[in-house]
């Protein structure tokens, strides 16, 4: 058996809010243990596509999609598949830290808590905190309220709740866009960390960090046509992205001459 | 004049510059508005301390009275003003047990109604169900009292026993009066599970919880300020209500647990009192001051309590 590359594979993947076609046509593959930036400008729908790979959308009414996201080569959006299930083994952090108004400790604990974590509680949420690079700060201060340390360390504390479940994939979602340029480093460096572990996905609006970070860069544009909808224009290493890339519109974004 | 400023600058005071105006400006509007919110906010609490020194005044009257003390009137079974019996028991029993029932029926289904509103219903259905649900709370509570005593109470006596279930009984007044604050207690924990942010639920969604575990683990928590001020209203108006009591809970004070008797609560008493030919400075007419004294202590108290509650173990998620 080889293995497969792939995390995930979406073929002819549009998604749609209500009537408005928010992103067309995207045929992408996200290798395994690998770290892949969605950039574009604001609105050609990169949180909406993230969130297709965990099916978060659909929390928002009147969402739907036509074609596939395969995850480990199952179609996500099959019938008969469980979005509580997806959603347990494909992760998120979202662009504002929000950690539950609960303490630090519960805040790791809680959803393997609900999935039915049989190991030693004390022993997870000390291993989540120590690979989100949140230990040494909370470790006196485990009950204390999660909202109670600062934006940066609440961003890394989300990172740890995500591990807890021991996902496979965790998408973020401008995970330090809040965050001062030395959180956004630590953040950054953490995510180096995980990639050997996990597999994750980054939408990013800072073109340095997505050069910084990852080994794929996937960069989303609205298509030009009359709905207004985005899609993938280029999707490559990040190193050929951002020195030798095939699309004029994707050299004008990554050189700051989009206007 | 020139002075070193931190990165080796020099300021220097022009005196050809002309100053900027920035001085007080007066705006009239704003202390009329001002003012007038004062106003406002001060007439409340006025009423509410002229109720306080007006039921004060005649109860004290009431406890002056050579034929009453305070121990005897906070430990007494008997209410029996026409033998200068004035023990408060009676009524107060009959208060709790209509009160437990209404909110035994009034807190589940009232927050489960709630749940269903803000975490289950689609935007089309709350919109539809929530005005309905608030035109229920605002049925004269007379109807509710018929209601009780034409339809409850057969029901009750069918399904219980004739035998068992008297007439008048605080039972039937402790159901309907739990219908009664039920869209209430829903309708305000409503608002406040509404108000918790939606990027807790996502958080949560996002780790692999079902509706339920976010609806009651995560959104139930962190709105649970709000859903305790909804109950302590809920308690606060069953312990007030008095037209169901009036109507269908009975006509004369009993010192009962049982719901399936008639008793009259404090409520109910005061009513059926005043409405009598009652005359002024009589002990009865006092003793209906110092009911409700008591009934404004016993809220009094719930509302310190559930600040107490609140404060310690709600999610502040801001
Ligand atoms: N809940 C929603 N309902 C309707 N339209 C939406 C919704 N969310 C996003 N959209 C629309 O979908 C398009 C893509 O939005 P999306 O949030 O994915 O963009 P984005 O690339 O993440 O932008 P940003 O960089 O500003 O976060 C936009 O036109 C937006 O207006
Ligand atoms: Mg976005």
């Amino acid at each position: 058996m080889t293995e497969i590359n792939y995390v995930f594979e979406t073929h002819g993947l549009n998604i749609f809010y209500g009537n408005f076609l928010a992103v067309a046509d995207v045929n992408i593959n996200i290798p395994r243990h690998k770290i892949t930036a969605i950039i574009g400008p604001s609105g050609c729908g990169k949180s909406t596509l993230l969130r297709a790979f965990n099916r978060m959308n659909e929390l928002v009414p009147d969402t739907h999609i036509h074609g596939e996201v395969l995850f480990e080569g199952q179609n996500l959006y099959e019938k008969s598949v469980d979005p509580v299930e997806v959603r347990y083994r494909i992760g998120m952090v979202f662009q504002k830290p929000n950690p539950f108004p609960k303490s630090i400790y519960e805040n790791v604990a809680w959803a393997a808590r609900i999935h039915g974590h049989k190991g030693n509680m004390d022993e997870l949420v000390e291993s989540s905190l120590r690979q989100a690079a949140l230990w040494d700060e909370v470790k006196d201060i485990l009950h204390s309220s999660g909202l109670a340390i600062s934006g940066g360390q609440q961003q890394r504390l989300c990172i740890a709740r995500a591990i807890a479940v021991k996902p496979e994939v965790i998408l973020m979602d401008e995970p330090a866009s809040a965050l001062d340029p030395i959180a956004t480093l630590k953040i950054e460096e953490l995510m180096q960390e995980l990639k050997q572990k996990y597999t994750i996905v980054i939408v990013t609006h800072n073109m340095q960090q997505a050069a910084r970070v990852s080994d794929h860069t996937a960069m989303m544009m609205l298509n030009g046509g009359a709905t207004r909808s985005g899609t993938v224009i280029e999707f490559d290493e990040t190193n050929k992205i951002f020195t030798r890339p095939t699309d004029k519109r994707t050299e004008d974004y990554v050189t700051g001459r989009f206007g | 004049m020139a002075k070193k400023t931190a990165n080796g600058l020099k300021q220097d005071k022009d005196p050809a510059r002309p100053l900027l105006n920035l001085k007080k400006r007066r705006r009239p509007g704003e202390i009329v508005i001002q003012s007038l919110l004062f106003f406002t906010g001060f007439f409340s609490i006025f009423t509410t301390i002229s109720i306080v020194y007006e039921l004060g005044k005649e109860a004290w009257l009431f406890f002056r009275t050579p034929a009453v003390n305070l121990l005897e009137f906070l430990t007494g079974t008997k209410w029996q003003p026409h033998i200068e019996e004035f023990g408060i028991l009676p009524l107060a029993t009959a208060t709790l047990v209509t009160t437990a029932i209404a909110m035994a029926i009034a807190i589940p289904l009232g927050l489960a109604a709630a749940i269903y509103l803000s975490e289950y219903a689609s935007k089309k259905m709350r919109n539809t169900l929530k005005p309905i649900l608030e035109v229920l709370a605002g049925i004269p509570t007379i109807v509710y009292g018929y209601f009780a005593l034409t339809f409850v109470t057969p029901l009750l006596r069918s399904v219980f026993g004739n035998d068992i279930v008297e007439i008048y009984n605080t039972g039937s007044a402790g159901l309907v009066m739990g219908i009664l604050i039920l869209p209430l207690i829903a309708s305000i924990s409503e608002d406040a599970l509404n108000a918790v942010p939606r990027a807790l639920r996502e958080a949560a969604y996002g780790l692999g919880a079902t509706k339920l575990e976010v609806a009651v683990k995560i959104v139930l928590p962190a709105a649970l300020s709000g859903i305790a001020a909804a109950v302590i209203l809920g308690i606060s108006r069953a312990i007030g209500e008095t037209m169901i009591v009036a109507v269908a809970a009975g006509a004369g004070p009993n010192f009962t647990l049982n719901p399936f008797k008639a008793a009259e609560t404090m409520t109910g008493h005061i009513v059926r009192i005043s409405g009598g030919d009652l005359s002024y400075d009589s002990i009865d007419y006092n003793s209906i001051f110092a009911i409700g004294l008591m009934l404004f202590f016993l809220t009094l108290t719930l509302n310190i309590i559930s600040q107490r509650f609140v404060r310690r173990f709600r999610e502040v998620y801001e």
